[in-house]
């Protein structure tokens, strides 16, 4: 398989399979994603989303919304990368 | 270690439930998804009782549900959307009782992943299409519709992806016939992603958009956004159409919005609770809802994160919405699903704790309730104030609960009532509805009369008056010398003018032919016919009657010494004798015939039972009446015989299986096959019920034949969702029973016990535990037994709520700013309306001690100053030899993220006397939050935090004697046995440590290779442990026991103090020995037995209700067997919601030395061809495999 064909399926990966990581993945990134992958994980479990409600005696509804939520900035803000 | 799971009881927790005619019928079903498993039930619109039509288990995690039915259909469909990356469609099939797959399309990875869609499902109301969507980035959409054969058809997938954009919520939208839409709550998170600054985060906009399925062009275009409050997260669809004016109910924090393309959107408040000790900060959101359509009109029941309920109203007029309404309803448990039923009830699927069905009683339309209207709250974004008091129920009535363990905290098994099987212990619930449950093995029954009786009676029967009657009309019952005819109406009264003979006992009643009554006696047969003609026939000499068996046209009688004289009744309604009668070789114990199968003359066997051990089947047919067809020798005499037929064939519902039943004289209940035509015995299944010789009764329940058997408890054999069932009754030990019917109660069963007649239904068929319910304030934590008197110690803590002392400090705050309140609004009852929530960080907590035998609270102990109790132990020390001292740890100021605290205390109290008060002794303060304590050698082992201490009892507080600061995060469980120490930590697995005496130091010498957040541990021997971890997998993880004893013999203990390290950890490693994903959390691991005289297996709970077992195998050829049993399952009967099954159960790990035992119980479900098949693979026949099967649960479990 040749250089080029390579990279063109990296980036198909990458299109296709969001937080597929790249050379220049840096550590605020992946930790992004990591946590991304995570609340989408609990929201999805049932049994570890009533987990969280009953630890922090909220609804379960309540849990899972506050999760997307924080799913739009889990790391706080983005670190400026240095070209 | 080979383990075989089975599930005791399947999660009782609910998260999602729909409502719709899945069986095509008029009668609407509830359709609800127990995660795990998919549940049909139905509200009986009479009697307000849910009662469940089938369940089964899915191997997978279900995330939506939603009903669907195509255009102009009358049937719904149901559409799954899991965790196996496939979109699946479900019919009811009602005549063969069970779900079957129309369609199974996959489109991406299976597991709950952030871009696979089946978080959200959402239709098209006329039934068009269907939308998939995962959190963030893809939504599939797929046209639905139907062939030539009327066969439901799906497209291939359409794509209305979006990527950096996380989805809310995602709904159909009412269009009538145009252009299917989808409404999605959108987030769009690209920009924040690369702004540094904050800016373009804190300008980040939620937005509603519409996606439009263009029929026409085959493709899904993003129609319409708007920005909408930065807080929603629930939509509901407005009726359109001709039904209304389309649209989206945008709930967000404190406000309903309605929004609709081209119009102006509305606004409405959500009206708070008057409570003065609320946060007016707080937020207040939706958190499920439905809306509801009849007649033209249209409206939502909209539920809050407190429970309360709000009726939501639209005034319109054509297409223009002029304002939105609000006002409340009635509060009722904060529910993951609200369903409402054409038949009026409304169900509601409880988040936590058990659910409810109510009836409607108004609609809230005509009350004083103050109203709400858009129009008022146009302009006014600050300072609304639409507050409402909440009061008792006015529009809903309760008609039925379901009860519900989740969530379940804690569990014991213990047996502290002597009884045949030991009880669980559980901690269940959150909030103020947390309970104390003791669950017992047997059937729940409602007892619907207790009468008295002037003696001790034998035998109890029923009777009616015509064979086409619906009720009975007669309660015999026989006493030594006499017998008593009761008539059944109103009340129950005694007659005399019956014909029935009442100077002597009765061996039997039966109703004869289409309206004669006959009564067996010692002496006689009496055939009364309904003009009061008496034909009676006497014994021949002095012999007596000793056994007699009837059913509606035969009569079967055994004279002593061991001769049967058989009559059949001829069609003039005249019993005749036949003209030989059979001497059996020894006495007869006891007799049976079956029922008269429909459309025949008679039943064709004969059981009888002789106390030479054997049981004999003799032919009634004419050509060959009286002959032995089979025989079988038994262990002990027979008591009891009863031939039934029992539904337990699936397929076919007038069919069942003809068993003979056989209740032994030393406790034990034999059932055989019965072959129909040959009349051969074959498969017997053995069980031992109770100490006491097995009398049986032919009774009916859900209108399909069972064996009522009564030993030393009473137990029913029954068949439930065609499977048959042998389960014990919670109830007195009864002398004899029989079928009853009337009126007031369709289907009960009366029976005798001591000198009382006893009239009881059993209800809740399928369930496998019964509970006594115990009601604590707050969330339950871990709870101990205090063995001397028996009592339950238990520790309780909530988050986010006020302590009766802060709250009293807030009230007064309150009033000295001059605040004025009326203070009815503060005795609302928690369990119905919750503690009001304070803010993170504040605690209520309390220390409880139950007296589980009376079921109350003997003593409660509130801890103020915001501490909140985490750990309880019971501790021998070695100073006070002969006193028990309870030792609980606190944490004040505790943090969830980040774990902190201000300081963790460590409480020594004393038993009193009685062990049902406590005195505190003193309290010792600690660094961190004690998570586990544990007695160790005389002294408190506790881990308080990272650190591992021992800790010995000093006058005035704990003496700390030694610690090891060697694990990594935090201690939550702790186990040892002699001066071994198991620690767990919360996420890096377990630590094995050994404790040196000579210099008190505690080493670690092996730990795990798997990082798991553990949540329970059990040791299961010196080196072994069973434990399961926070993503619901369940391990066996054992030391070598070349280690173990290295560890040992280590005389001076330098070796494994100087051992290098391995692996950053422990200088050894466990191993994993076995491995298994449960889908559940599990909360507590008990090695015991739970069956009299059964082996030790492995009992576990999980949070979301679950309860199962693991049973170990004991031979090879077994593991063999049920390897490739699961083996053949996984291909024959692959999962409900498109889950591969064993990628399932190798969830996070790949599944080790377990077999699925749920999976192989499916094989009873599997058509008759599919059995053989496998079976002929197993080189067995299909009922070998049933038996193994059984065999199996009956050994270890129930």
């Amino acid at each position: 398989m040749d250089r080029f064909n390579l990279n063109s399926q990296l980036e198909h990966l990458q299109s296709k399979y969001v937080g597929t990581g790249h050379a220049d993945t840096n550590k605020f990134e992946w930790m992004v994603n990591q946590h991304r992958d995570s609340y989408a994980s609990y929201i999805g479990h049932h049994s570890l989303i009533s987990y969280f409600a009953v630890a922090q005696n909220e609804s379960i509804a309540r849990v899972k919304f506050e999760f997307v939520e924080k799913m739009l900035q889990p790391c706080g803000l983005p670190v400026p990368r240095d070209e | 270690m080979f383990l075989y799971n089975l599930t005791l009881q399947p999660p009782t927790t609910i998260n999602v439930a729909v409502v719709g005619h899945f069986s095509g019928t008029k009668q609407q079903e509830i359709v609800i998804s127990r995660v795990t498993r998919l549940e049909l039930l139905k509200a009986d619109p009479n009697s307000g009782k849910l009662q469940t039509l089938l369940t089964h288990d899915a191997f997978g995690i279900i995330r939506s549900l939603t009903p669907f039915r195509l255009t102009g259909g009358s049937k719904d469909y149901i559409i799954v959307g899991s965790d196996s990356g496939r979109i699946v469609i479900l019919e009811y099939n009602i005549v063969k009782n069970k779900f079957e797959k129309v369609h199974q399309e996959t489109f991406g990875k299976s597991g709950c992943r952030r871009i696979v869609p089946g978080q959200y499902l959402a239709v098209d109301p006329k039934g068009r299409s269907v939308m998939i969507g995962a959190i963030e980035k893809q939504k599939l959409v797929y046209i639905l519709n139907r062939d030539s054969a009327a066969n439901l058809t799906i497209s291939s997938p359409l794509e209305a992806h979006k990527s950096h954009t996380l989805v809310h919520h995602c709904i159909g939208l009412d269009v009538g016939y145009e252009n299917p839409v989808f409404a999605c709550l959108e987030v769009d998170y690209s920009d924040a992603d690369m702004d540094p600054s904050g800016d373009a985060f804190n300008s980040t906009e939620k937005m509603l958009t519409y996606y439009e399925l263009d029929l026409g062009l085959n493709h899904v275009v993003r129609k319409w956004s708007d920005p909408v409050d930065a807080r929603a997260n629930l939509l509901f669809p407005v009726p359109g159409g001709n039904d209304g004016p389309s649209g989206v109910l945008v709930c967000s924090e404190n406000f309903i919005t309605y929004k609709h393309q081209r119009v102006p959107e509305l606004r409405v408040p959500i009206p708070r609770r008057r409570n003065p000790l609320e946060d007016p900060s707080r937020g207040l959101i939706i958190v499920a809802g439905v809306m509801h359509k009849m007649k033209g009109v249209f409206f939502f029941l909209l539920q809050s994160e407190e429970g309360d309920i709000y009726k939501v109203t639209l005034d319109y007029e054509d297409d223009k919405v002029n304002a939105i309404k609000i006002k409340y309803f009635d509060t009722v448990p904060v529910a993951a699903s609200l369903c409402i039923l054409r038949a009026g009830f409304l169900f509601v699927a409880a988040e936590f704790g058990n659910h409810r069905l109510y009836s409607f009683t108004s609609l809230g339309d005509d009350n004083d309730e103050p109203e709400w209207s858009s129009d008022e709250f146009m302009d006014s974004d600050t300072d609304i104030s639409a507050y409402f008091t909440p009061r008792d129920l006015q529009n809903l009535e309760r008609a039925d609960e379901l009860e519900s363990l989740n969530p379940l905290i804690d569990a014991k098994v213990l047996n502290l009532t002597d009884d045949d099987t030991p009880q669980l212990y559980a901690l269940c619930g959150r909030g103020a509805g947390s309970t104390f449950r003791i669950l017992r093995h047997g059937l729940e029954i409602s007892e619907m009369a207790v009468s008295e009786l002037p003696g001790n009676p034998n035998a109890v029967w029923t009777t009616k008056l015509k064979s086409d009657d619906e009720f009975d009309a007669y309660i015999i019952v026989s006493f030594v010398n006499a017998t008593l005819v009761l008539s059944i109406g109103e009340t129950v009264e005694e007659v005399t003018d019956t014909g029935f003979l009442a100077t002597t006992p009765t061996l039997d009643v039966h109703q004869l032919g289409d309206d004669a009554l006959l009564q067996i006696y010692p002496q006689g047969i009496r055939h009364i016919r309904a003009d009061r003609r008496v034909n009676e026939w006497k014994t021949p000499g002095n012999r007596a009657i000793v056994k007699a068996a009837t059913n509606k046209r035969q009569v079967v009688i055994a004279l002593t010494g061991g001769e049967l004289v058989y009559f059949e009744l001829d069609n003039q309604g005249q019993l005749n004798e036949y003209q030989e009668r059979k001497e059996m070789s020894s006495n007869v114990t006891c007799l049976s015939v079956g029922e008269v199968p429909e459309g025949r003359q008679r039943s064709r066997f004969l059981a009888v039972g002789c106390d030479d051990n054997a049981v004999r089947i003799l032919s009634l047919d004419p050509d060959n009446t009286l002959e032995v067809l089979s025989t079988q020798g038994l262990s002990a005499p027979p008591q009891s015989l009863s031939i039934i037929e029992m539904m337990d064939i699936g397929t076919d519902a007038s069919h069942g299986t003809l068993y003979l039943n056989i209740g032994l004289q030393n406790g034990v209940l034999l059932r055989t096959m019965l072959d129909t035509i040959t009349g051969s015995l074959t498969d017997t299944r053995q069980r031992f019920l109770g100490a006491r010789p097995v009398k049986l009764f032919r009774v009916t329940i859900q209108g399909a034949p069972a064996v009522l058997a009564l030993s030393s408890r009473p137990w029913l054999s029954y068949t439930f969702q065609s499977r048959l069932h042998l389960t014990p009754l919670s109830y007195d030990m009864l002398e004899y029973g029989s079928n009853f019917t009337s009126p007031q109660v369709p289907e009960g069963i009366v029976a005798i016990s001591a000198n009382t007649l006893r009239i009881f239904a059993v209800e809740k068929l399928g369930t496998v535990f019964n509970q006594a319910i115990i009601q604590l304030s707050y969330t339950p934590r871990h709870f101990v037994l205090h063995p001397p008197s028996r009592n339950f110690v238990v520790i309780e803590s909530e988050h986010n709520t006020y302590s009766p002392m802060e709250k009293q400090r807030t009230l007064d705050a309150k009033i000295s700013e001059g605040k004025r309140f009326d203070p009815s609004l503060l005795d609302l009852s928690p369990e119905v309306f919750g503690l009001p929530k304070a803010e993170p960080g504040k605690w209520a907590s309390c220390i409880r001690i139950i007296n589980p035998f009376l079921g109350d609270t003997t003593s409660k102990i509130e801890f103020e100053e915001n501490e909140a109790a985490f750990s309880i132990t019971m501790v021998n020390f070695h100073s006070h030899n002969n006193e028990l001292f309870l030792v609980v740890g606190t944490a004040k100021d505790a943090n969830l993220a980040p774990r902190t605290c201000s300081s963790g205390y460590l409480y020594v109290y004393q038993f009193n006397e009685d062990g049902n008060d406590l005195n505190l002794l003193h309290k010792t303060q600690c660094d961190d939050i004690p998570l586990a304590l544990l007695p160790f050698q005389g002294k408190l082992l506790a881990g308080v935090g990272k650190a591992l201490r021992i800790y010995d009892i000093g006058k005035r507080k704990l003496l700390r004697k030694c610690e090891t600061k060697a694990i990594p995060n935090c201690i939550v469980n702790l186990h040892t046995q002699g001066n071994r120490i198991i620690v767990c930590d919360m996420q890096e697995s377990i630590h094995y440590a050994s404790y040196r005496q000579h210099d008190n130091r505690i080493i670690i010498f092996a730990d795990d290779t798997t990082p798991r957040w553990i949540t329970t541990t059990t040791m299961i021997d010196y080196d072994t442990l069973a434990g399961g971890d926070k993503f619901g997998n369940f391990f066996i993880d054992r030391l070598p026991s070349e280690t173990s004893e290295e560890v040992d013999e280590d005389p001076t203990g330098n070796k494994i103090m100087y051992e290098k390290g391995y692996l950053m950890g422990a200088p050894h490693k466990v191993s994993m020995i076995s491995h298994y994903h449960v889908g559940d959390i599990l909360t507590s691991i008990h090695r015991t037995t739970l069956v009299a005289g059964g082996r030790e297996i492995l009992v576990y709970t999980g949070i979301m209700g679950n309860i199962g077992v693991f049973v170990p195998f004991l031979t090879r050829e077994d593991i063999d067997f049920f390897q490739t049993l699961e083996m053949h399952m996984r291909n024959e009967a692959p999962p409900l919601a498109g889950r591969d099954h064993l990628q399932y159960r190798s969830f996070y790990a790949p599944v080790k030395s377990v077999v699925d035992g749920d999976l192989c119980e499916q094989y009873n479900l599997l058509p008759m061809e599919k059995k053989r098949m496998i079976a002929d693979e197993l080189d067995r026949t299909p009922a070998e495999i049933q038996k193994k099967i059984e065999d199996m649960r009956v050994m270890a479990a129930f």
